[in-house]
């Protein structure tokens, strides 16, 4: 069965149509990438998912259960969640914060836990804090250390993003959404994040959806690819069957590949 | 020039920015002609500083020429640039800023000799006149604001080009004559408990301020004390900061241990006086911590956070007053208490339910009303049945804890009460701010949207901020009920939660040291909306203070006066670790 099924889904903003007439799905265990040029869509179809957007009509339904008119914090709760593609992290909170508040929904303390200091309230603390650190530890040792303590704001923009995919993995999420995940980072470091997603699957068992623009990584970890354009589906499929879709290329690639020959045409 | 130019990365130190100067003596002259005018020199002229030298109303003038000055010639310096050489043209500088500042003054005086402006401005007086004048002539009096006022422009300047350690001790000076002599009825008060009224007898003039020598021996003290002591301190610190953290925590928890016990003795060393004082303080510690829970920690912007107040006193006034209007079960206060906080939480829930949707402008607007609400409801003829309207409810007994009766009358127990509450409410704090509720509330204030997409269910979070802080505000009303023994709607009129408001933001937001810090400088200094300060005089111009000291606090600081403890460590470890990472103390394999 499909792990999440989007059905006839538009948004849309005014009178402009972010999102139209949307069919998607993912399997479970599957990592599907999202492309598309800028302005297509792509965090709208994100921020459609995780309830932040409501789609003008449609279904969204994930294992089996529609997430319509269910808060960001239900759906998070029912096991999706994200990253930002404008890196938003807690800033002025410690990087181990960041992804202990990540577990509230799943935890329960209350206000008289904390204020009796109660062996449940103790080890869920606990508990929330060993978490925290197994999730951060996932990314070696830039995280942890001296600078679990330490406010996000110090950290470099890269790090910034491990912080934000370590936070969304912290909500104990099955379908892990990531927006632009290595924007801003240099070759190097792609590479690696690439090789991370990777385990992400293999090793915490979640399903992915990304959104990227850099195509070396979307080759590389996508088992499919689902191109948009203008808020619709132009093609879907494996990467090579759908970098070579003429529609494609028109739309995306073809632009790429023009600028190019305009490059080279001024170089030579 | 010649160590600098040969680094291409850093630019030349910018020259002395004259337009600067002259506009902070624009500013000067204004602020100058404003303060005269707010009638300030003349209604603060009867409070000595250092008698009879100092007054409160010339301070308020004097102040202008000297920090003016010092902060026009303080300088931005940007990475890679070259900080400027000081020298005698900053004393230039400063002295020109001062001789604006005192242009303002003259220019007021000429003004008020010549012309009759009284009827706008009621300050507009011959009074004015003769106070600006020294009580001399009032040509004599121009030409002394102009050598006064040159002559401060140039301290202030001068502190920037002396060394950096002859500018503490000054300001070190300064700052405890000040201190002192502000400090006097509570001093006097507090010696006489010790039986030492010689000291303060010997300082002080009987009717207000420090006298000549007092102050004299103040700064020898604050020279002298720094000197004897601080060697010893260092190494104090230094010691504990080497200890590991458990031992240091434990070192930390005994002086936490001692400093509550000290304060619990402390009452009983006081006169009614300060007792008095340091109660009223008590209450808006109480108010100001519930308060930083919702804006402070949970950054949700109530500007009617007295309605619990509000709520608090009166319910408490209901339960337990034999004159309550409708329904007087007259329960002792205790018990009253534990209906009132049930209650307050259920107002809390009922006021936050419908506007905790709303974000930013349109919260603080419909707070505010519904702060109004509250108040105007108790006022009502509807409701007067019950709450007495405008006649309030009086007799409201004191609270009786077994060995004695806690009311008005005994401030010492006034202030033991407040003491306990303000311990609870303190505690309540910081075990909140560090659980699960903590960290959501930390989370929506820095992004409510993240919040929420991460998990948080930013509305019953956000309710729970707003019932824990109501419950904190209705501890402060039941005692004040108490302690005044009588309640009327005016007490909880919206300058009270305007007052409580600064004191959160000036005393740091979040931040509990900082919010306690805050409010006793502030209301123990300044006073509360109706409550007198140490300064009674200012009484008329608290509000003027208040307000400035908002504005000042956000353009310059808006961290407060004790900015987040754990951050600033948290960043002084950033820096230790980046001495340590330079040194290959630590490997790092992370090029970024
Ligand atoms: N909240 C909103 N209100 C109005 N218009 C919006 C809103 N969010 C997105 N849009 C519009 O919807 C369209 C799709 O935006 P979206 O951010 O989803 O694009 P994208 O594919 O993520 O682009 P990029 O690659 O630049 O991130 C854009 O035209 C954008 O201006
Ligand atoms: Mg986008």
């Amino acid at each position: 069965m499909n792990m999440l099924q989007i059905l006839d889904l538009s948004v849309t903003f005014g009178g402009l149509h972010a999102l139209r007439n949307l069919d998607f799905h993912v399997e479970e265990g599957e990592i599907v990438s999202v492309i598309g040029p800028n302005g297509a869509g792509k965090t709208t179809f994100f921020n459609m998912i995780s309830g932040m957007v409501t789609p003008t009509s449609g279904e969204i339904l994930f294992e089996g259960e529609s997430l319509l008119n269910l808060d960001p914090s239900q759906v998070t709760e029912r096991g999706i969640a994200r990253t930002f593609q404008n890196v938003r992290l807690f800033a002025n909170m410690t990087i181990l914060e960041n992804v202990m508040v990540a577990q509230h929904c799943r935890t329960h303390q209350k206000v008289f836990g904390a204020l009796l200091q109660t062996k449940a309230f103790k080890s869920e603390e606990i508990a929330i804090r060993e978490y925290g650190e197994e999730v951060l530890s996932f990314f070696g040792s830039r995280l942890i250390g001296y600078r679990l303590n330490q406010p996000a704001s110090v950290l470099s923009y890269a790090n910034r993003r491990r912080l934000e995919i370590a936070r969304a993995m912290a909500t104990r999420p099955r379908l892990l959404l990531l927006d632009e995940p290595v924007a801003g980072m240099n070759p190097r470091e792609s590479a690696e994040l690439t090789a991370l997603i990777g385990r992400l699957r293999s090793e915490w068992g979640f399903t992915i959806v990304i959104i990227e623009h850099d195509m070396s990584v979307v080759r590389d970890v996508s088992d499919r690819v689902v191109v948009l354009d203008h808020g619709e589906t132009i093609a879907q499929g494996s990467y090579d069957s759908v970098a070579n879709d003429p529609k494609v290329v028109e739309a995306y690639l073809g632009r790429q590949v023009q600028d190019k020959n305009a490059d080279e045409e001024t170089s030579s | 020039m010649t160590a600098t130019a040969n680094d291409a990365s850093t630019f030349e130190a910018p020259g002395l920015d004259w337009r600067r100067q002259i506009r902070f003596s624009a500013i000067g002259a204004l602020s100058c002609a404003f303060i005269a005018l707010a009638g300030m020199p003349v209604g603060l002229d009867r409070r000595s500083i250092v008698y009879p030298v100092l007054s409160l109303g010339y301070l308020s003038l004097f102040w202008v020429p000297f920090v003016l000055a010092s902060l026009a010639g303080s300088q931005v310096v940007l990475e890679g640039m070259g900080e400027r050489e000081r020298d005698t043209r900053d004393l230039a500088a400063g002295a020109l800023v001062g001789l604006g500042s005192a242009l303002g003054l003259v220019g007021l005086m000429i003004l008020v000799k010549n012309f009759n402006l009284r009827d706008p401005l009621v300050n507009w007086s011959p009074q004015l006149l003769e106070l600006l004048s020294f009580n001399r002539s009032t040509t004599l009096g121009m030409l002394l604001w102009v050598v006064l006022g040159t002559t401060l422009g140039l301290l202030g300047g001068a502190m920037h080009v002396v060394p950096a350690m002859v500018r503490a001790k000054i300001l070190t000076v300064v700052l405890s004559v000040l201190i002192v002599s502000v400090l006097q009825t509570f001093l006097t008060d507090l010696l006489e408990g010790f039986r030492l009224e010689v000291f303060t007898d010997f300082i002080y003039y009987k009717r207000g301020g420090l006298e000549i020598l007092g102050a004299l021996l103040v700064a020898v003290l604050a020279i002298a004390i720094p000197l004897l002591v601080a060697g010893r301190i260092k190494g104090l610190r230094a010691r504990v900061q080497k200890m590991p953290p458990d031992e240091r925590s434990r070192v930390n928890l005994v002086l936490l241990g001692v400093g509550a016990a000290l304060l619990l003795v402390l009452p009983f060393f006081l006169g009614k006086i300060a007792n008095e004082l340091l109660a009223n303080v008590g209450l808006f510690v109480l108010l100001a911590l519930g308060l930083n829970i919702v804006v402070g920690l949970a950054g949700i912007l109530d500007l009617g956070y007295v309605a619990f107040f509000a709520v608090g006193g009166y319910t408490t006034a209901v339960l337990t007053s034999p004159n309550s209007p409708g329904f007087s079960p007259e329960l002792p206060w205790p018990v009253a208490l534990i209906v009132v906080v049930v209650l307050t939480g259920l107002v809390g829930l009922f006021i936050g339910a419908p506007v905790i949707r709303m974000r930013g402008d349109y919260l603080a607007i419909v707070t505010l009303g519904f702060g109004e609400i509250i108040r105007l409801l108790f006022l009502s003829d509807w409701l007067s049945g019950w709450f007495g309207g405008a006649q309030g409810i009086t007799n409201i007994p004191g609270v009786d804890v077994g060995i004695g009766t806690v009311k008005g009358t005994d401030p010492r127990s006034v202030f033991l009460l407040v003491l306990v509450f303000c311990g609870i409410a303190i505690y309540v704090s910081w075990r909140l701010e560090h659980s699960r509720l903590g960290r959501a509330w930390m989370a929506i204030r820095e992004d409510e949207d993240v919040a929420e997409a991460m998990g948080v269910n930013t509305t019953s979070t956000k309710l729970m901020a707003f019932v824990v802080g109501a419950v904190l505000a209705s501890f402060s009303g039941a005692i004040f009920s108490a302690k005044v023994g009588s309640i009327f709607p005016t007490s909880f009129i919206m300058l009270v939660s305007i007052i409580i408001l600064v004191v959160v933001i000036v005393g740091g937001m979040g931040n509990i040291a900082g919010v306690i810090v805050g409010a006793v400088v502030l209301i123990g200094v300044l006073g509360g909306p109706k409550q007198p300060g140490l300064l009674q005089e200012l009484g008329q111009f608290k509000l003027l203070i208040y307000g400035a000291l908002l504005v000042w606090m956000m353009l310059k600081r808006p961290e407060g006066l004790v900015p987040n403890v754990r951050r600033s460590r948290e960043l002084h470890q950033e820096e230790f670790l980046q001495d340590a990472w330079l040194k290959g103390e630590i490997d790092e394999e992370d090029p970024s």
